[in-house]
């Protein structure tokens, strides 16, 4: 090779380790930070991130050796014995040789044997593990029932007596029922990070657990196909320090605030008159309204809009209730006429619902 | 004739040849005009007319501090999809904000901030816009050409 060639190939390493890096790197962070399943924070997410972890390098090492084996195989050299195929098959050679082919002894422990080995001691691992935490490991002493609607979920506190929608809080560290609904259709509930799926079946109470054991904001999302927005079917769950679960508890069973900016005051009034016939607001102890979008009685205080797809900030909730349909086509929510004042002054409303 | 293809291929080269030639007419109107044709000002203003403003900065906070797009289709600024107000595309070569007061970069900042003072009742909202922010915002709308 000449100078010029040693410095360009030079050159062409550099720039593949320097692809390679930062692929690395952006594969790292999106592992550090992304809501992923190898990035588990609850014993149900462990359990599979530790199936998943084991099935992987178990592949990976097969599918070196197999590779090994192919590589082998197209390489070596063909003894001679080869040259004959023919006479490699006869009833004669079978006979004598005690097999029907070539090789049937590397098959049958290879394709066979080595398979039921690897195979039937890890499924009884993978299901050993998961019986582990099918059940929790003392009795729940919450109970959260969530209730799929196309395309949002309703939450709702038993024996608190509350509900709220599109976002789930769990104190940390302690398991909570979970009494999986579905209005209408087949959805989905998980959050990546803390469960598996679980699908919610309409007519059908599903019970489970689940137990984030640091304190976050967990995305979830619906995990089923229900429909056209059941990409933008999204909601967070919460953990809190028990203080803080509390405290947000007892916020919830609150009535909605009553605010003294005139602005929210003027809201208050669209509300009654725009919003009502789809959305419910819990006011002086009875619920106002009809349950067809979510409960918006502590809407200012929730994370996001629009069930977990966008941040809960004034130009979110202005995008939203201006139009519905732009940011979430075919969702339930229509785009409701209001004149431009109306529209700031609900905008004001939802913000003051802490 | 006689040359290969036959009639066939001279028809279709001839309206080739047409439809090039006569597409360069019509699309002439879109195509760059020349630079030295001092006349030609489509967009008066462009980021570097707000000095220190970060264009790139003013996209993310649109998109995290703002939601901008929740209301507005804005070009390069993801998931801003909204048909509350006007869609922001080419921003540069509009002559009005709001149909209001002139479209400049001071003139944007402020609307940014305060839109409810430029003109009462309008669907967009104060929504507490820092001065910095204004700029930056107002910087990458201005390289939208």
């Amino acid at each position: 090779m000449t100078a010029a060639g040693r410095r360009a190939a030079r050159r062409a390493r550099r720039l593949a380790l320097l692809r390679l890096s930062v692929l690395g790197s952006v594969l790292a962070a999106a592992c550090a930070t992304a809501p992923s399943t190898v990035n588990p924070r609850g014993p149900r997410a462990a359990q599979i991130a530790d199936i998943w972890w084991l099935s992987f390098w178990l592949a990976a090492a097969i599918f070196l050796l197999v590779m090994a084996a192919l590589g082998y195989a197209l390489f070596r050299r063909r003894p001679e014995r080869w040259r004959q195929p023919a006479e490699q098959m006869s009833p004669a050679w079978q006979r004598e040789s005690g097999s029907r082919f070539p090789g049937q002894g590397f098959v049958v422990a290879g394709g066979v044997v080595l398979p039921v080995l690897v195979l039937v001691p890890l499924s009884v691992y993978w299901i050993v593990k998961l019986i582990q935490v099918a059940v929790p490991p003392t009795p729940p002493e919450l109970t959260i029932e969530v209730t799929g609607y196309q395309f949002w979920w309703h939450v709702r506190y038993p024996d608190q007596g509350f509900v709220t929608a599109n976002e789930v809080h769990v104190p940390v560290g302690r398991p909570v029922r979970l009494l999986l609904k579905a209005q209408d259709v087949i959805h989905s509930f998980w959050v990546p990070q803390v469960m598996g799926k679980h699908d919610m079946i309409p007519g059908k109470t599903i019970e489970t657990w689940v137990q984030a054991d640091e304190a976050g904001v967990y995305w979830g999302e619906c995990a089923e196909y229900c429909g056209i927005q059941h990409a933008k079917m999204a909601f967070v769950l919460v953990a809190d320090p028990p203080e803080q679960f509390a405290a947000w508890a007892a916020r919830q069973q609150q009535p909605a605030a009553e605010s003294d900016d005139p602005v929210a005051r003027r809201g208050a009034q669209v509300f009654a008159r725009a919003c009502i016939t789809c959305h419910t607001l819990q006011v002086g102890g009875e619920t106002v309204g009809t349950a067809v979008g979510p409960d918006l009685t502590h809407f200012g205080s929730r994370l996001t809009v629009g069930a977990g797809i966008l941040p809960n900030i004034r130009g979110n909730v202005a995008g939203w209730v201006g139009n519905p349909q732009a940011i979430k086509p075919g969702n339930t929510m229509p785009i409701v006429e209001l004149d431009s004042e109306s529209l700031l002054a609900v905008v004001t409303y939802l913000e003051s619902l802490k | 004739m006689a040359c290969p293809g036959g009639r066939g291929l001279a028809l279709a080269t001839t309206l080739l040849v047409l439809a090039a030639t006569t597409g360069c007419g019509l699309l002439g109107d879109l195509a760059p005009a020349p630079a030295s044709d001092a006349r030609y000002q489509p967009a008066r203003f462009q980021p570097s007319d707000l000095p220190g403003a970060q264009p790139d900065r003013g996209a993310r906070v649109m998109r995290h501090a703002y939601g901008c797009g929740a209301c507005h289709v804005i070009p390069g600024v993801t998931g801003a999809t909204g048909m509350v107000g006007p869609p922001l595309n080419g921003w540069s070569r509009r002559a009005y904000i709001a149909g209001n007061v002139a479209n400049t970069p001071d003139n944007l900042v402020r609307w940014l901030q305060h839109p409810q003072a430029i003109e009462p009742g309008t669907a967009m909202p104060d929504l507490g816009v820092s001065e910095a922010d204004a700029r930056d915002m107002a910087a990458y709308l201005f390289s939208l050409r």
